[in-house]
């Protein structure tokens, strides 16, 4: 039985094309096994990592799943609770309880919290096998966002414009002063001075063009510092594997501002 | 047999020219050009899809829309609007490119793919496949293969490959389109129109094979390219 | 994006892609693209792209018009350039860029309409532009004018045969004589700005926009106005000074 990788590590692979040959390799998601080969399933980076061969794809629409932190968009407001863009095939619902831990009265209006076209980070808790997405928006981090600007980009980038343990997207953070909230699928919240933002966006843009290429975190610090002539100090930026800010916590109180049941609550304490 | 009335041999193919991500708005979309026939693909999805009875549980569904530009065509201008011819060209391209997907992580979401041509000049309906299969693989999808299309044909009794508008309006040939799939070595298009044996067929089908794979390397190359290093 | 993040941006003279508020994004026309039909054009404004082609057949004029030659536009938007239009009957905006370009070159008298004379009150050339977008990444109406004039320029007869009917086959050397070479810009209005070529994001928020048709002199031979914001006569006498001044920039694209 002749063992042959037919690809080379960092290669494109497109559908259909074989990538070795021999029962030596192993496949994983987006390979398929064929009698004896190897067969990649899309579009996508091979990386070889011994005898285990992998796909990163390049492209593709995003699938939500349990757990992602998302930035949605408000596209309907129901009897209980809000519909979302999930920037997916599906919009996902979130209800009442899970918007906020404050209690909403029965019949309120709804849009005091969240309007339509709102975006909202928010997590998902739940996918059905109908598609059907549950996400809630308590816990850290998750709010409504004002102002500002959203980016898109290709959910599959989101890795790397993340970074090993959030080092790729704190650095950029740091460089432009910019409060940037990456969302799995793709939906990026950019805030900070309108210059700092177009910067933000360039350098966004350029890793989701370059994400394929190696050194990409060289050349990311090179670009921040020619167009902010500040120097960056790489061991300085602390990780940051969860963005949690409790900065964005003590903003919250934007609801209490909103909500007009307030004083009714106090009164019922007491 | 002497050549072909635009000099070709037999068995040549057209020149042939494909680059894929030409539309930006589009989830994926791609160029193929062979000889004077070029088309453009663009695909939409997966996305959610109305009306709600025509969604299916199990796995997404796949649309096609093909539409000649009015300009296009060899003789008078087309009237714009869907013909029949159009019609039935958008659900051969559909059937031509669903065996080769894999919708059934998308239930209830649509695939939509719009191809469109601003110049012809025969096998528009093939070159309309070449460039939705590079589409849908730029956009992504789960796919067992490409599939490449082309027309071949029988002129005088001698089997000719790649039937250009000249040899399929004037001159009588027989048009015989096909859309093949590598690695399953089926067809998933299969058309004819004129005059031809059983034997006749056969050779056909198996010279069409070899000339696929011809199509086949330009489509990857076209592929792998949107991502070479600059 | 919210309306006040794009209008703090403005105020700043900067657009929330890095334009100025007059800057048009990188132009590219490109003629000659489809070889079937008797003229066409290809333009990119930025990422918007536009094929734009002529036909011509042998009708008979009409009775108002015995000697002159027919000019007919139409436009339609397909799914594949934004999946937000619908395949079938044009719908309000594809109607309404065919009739601005249409308006543009008929007023302007781009052709001569009596060199498309063949036989008085029997048989005259009919000129046909169809505006086929394939990707809209705004300012698509400004795409198609320029794409309709660029396309004309590039316009030759079909081969007439003895009794007057036409062989599309053969192309001859002769090009359609075009006595004027309109360009039309729409300027827009967000809260108290003005702008050229706007983006899908831009165009969402327009309040007022107007589109002018010139030729080189400054003529203005065809106005729109459009959104749901009425303009004032100083508004408008700036806008169609902006045309005037762009046009010479766009003008430089039509060979």
């Amino acid at each position: 039985m002749t063992e042959e990788l037919k690809i080379k590590d960092r290669e494109i692979a497109v559908p259909g094309e074989v990538l070795a040959e021999g029962l030596g390799y192993l496949p994983s998601k987006g390979i398929q096994r064929v009698n004896d080969k190897l067969v990649a399933q899309r579009l996508g980076m091979i990386n070889v990592e011994g005898k285990v061969i992998k796909l990163v794809p390049l492209t593709g629409t995003y699938l939500p799943k349990v757990g992602d932190r998302i930035v949605a968009k408000v596209i309907d407001i129901l009897m209980t609770g809000w519909r979302v863009d999930t920037r997916s095939p599906y919009s996902a619902v979130l209800s009442m309880k899970d918007a906020t831990a404050d209690f909403i009265q029965k019949g309120a209006d709804l849009t005091q919290y969240f309007a339509l076209g709102d975006y909202l980070v928010t997590r998902i808790i739940n996918v059905t096998s109908q598609k059907l997405i549950d996400i809630t928006m308590r816990g850290p981090g998750l709010r409504g966002l004002k102002g500002g600007r959203i980016l898109e980009v290709n959910s599959n980038k989101v890795p790397r414009i993340i970074g090993k343990e959030g080092s790729m997207v704190m650095m950029i953070k740091h460089a432009t002063g910019c409060n940037i909230i990456v969302g799995q699928n793709g939906w990026i919240w950019i805030s900070g001075e309108p210059e700092k933002e177009m910067l933000t966006e360039k350098t966004l843009k350029m890793i989701e063009g370059h994400s394929h290429l190696s050194g990409l975190t060289d050349k990311v610090k090179e670009f921040l510092e020619k167009e902010t002539g500040q120097k960056i100090d790489l061991a300085a930026i602390q990780p940051a594997p969860e963005e949690t800010g409790t900065q964005e916590y003590q903003e919250r109180p934007q609801f209490r501002e909103r909500r007009p049941f307030n004083d009714r609550r106090q009164s019922f304490r007491r | 047999m002497e050549k072909r009335c635009d000099g070709r041999k037999q068995d040549e193919l057209r020149p042939m020219k494909a680059k894929v991500g030409v539309i930006p708005r589009a989830d994926g979309s791609a160029m193929f050009q062979i000889g004077n026939t070029i088309a453009y693909a663009a695909v939409y999805g997966p996305r959610e899809l109305f009306p709600k009875f025509m969604q299916n549980p199990e796995r997404g569904v796949l649309r096609c829309a093909y539409n000649m530009m009015p300009f296009s065509g060899h003789g008078e201008r087309v009237r714009p609007g869907g013909s029949r011819r159009a019609k039935e060209i958008s659900v051969l391209t559909e059937k031509a490119l669903m065996p080769v997907l894999n919708l059934a992580e998308y239930p209830n979401s649509v695939v939509d793919v719009f191809v469109e041509l601003p110049q012809t000049d025969a096998g528009t309906r093939c070159a309309g496949i070449c460039a939705a299969s590079m589409a849908l693989a730029d956009a992504g999808f789960e796919m067992k293969d490409l599939v490449c299309s082309l027309s071949m044909g029988i002129l005088n009794g001698e089997m000719i490959t790649d039937v250009n508008g000249h040899e399929d309006c004037v001159l009588e040939t027989t048009d015989v389109p096909m859309a093949y799939i590598p690695s399953m070595d089926k067809f998933s298009l299969l058309q004819l129109d004129g005059d031809a044996s059983k034997e006749q067929l056969q050779e056909l089908l198996k010279k069409g094979k070899e000339r696929c794979m011809e199509i086949y390397a330009v489509m990857q190359k076209a592929l792998k390219e949107k991502y070479k290093v600059e | 994006m919210e309306k006040e993040h794009i209008l703090k941006s403005l105020k700043t003279g900067v657009r929330y892609d890095g334009r100025k508020l007059l800057e048009f994004r990188t132009v590219m026309v490109e003629q000659g693209v489809s070889g079937s039909a008797e003229g066409s054009a290809r333009v990119k404004i930025g990422e918007t792209d536009v094929f734009v082609g002529v036909k011509m057949a042998v009708e008979k004029p009409y009775p108002d018009t015995p000697e002159k030659g027919n000019l007919m536009v139409n436009s339609e938007l397909r799914p594949i350039a934004n999946p937000a239009f619908e395949a079938g009957p044009p719908g309000d905006q594809s109607i309404e860029i065919a009739r601005v370009v249409d308006r543009g070159l008929r007023e302007s008298k781009a052709i001569k309409a009596e060199s498309l004379c063949i036989i008085p009150k029997e048989k005259v050339w009919s000129v046909m532009i169809d505006i086929c977008p394939l990707n809209d990444a705004g300012n698509l109406l400004d795409a198609a004018a320029l794409g309709a004039i660029a396309a004309l320029k590039n316009t030759k007869y079909p081969q007439l045969l003895e009794d007057n009917t036409v062989n599309w086959e053969i192309k001859t050397d002769k090009k359609i004589s075009i006595a004027n070479e309109p360009i039309e810009i729409t300027v827009i209005k967000i809260g108290e700005f003005m702008l050229v070529d706007p983006t899908p994001e831009e165009e969402a928020f327009v309040d007022a926009r107007l589109t002018v048709a010139v030729s080189k002199d400054g003529t203005i031979h065809a106005l729109q106005k459009g959104g749901e914001t009425p303009l004032s006569a100083e508004e408008i006498d700036k806008m169609i000074a902006i045309v005037q001044d762009k046009s010479k920039e766009l003008r430089k694209f039509i060979k």
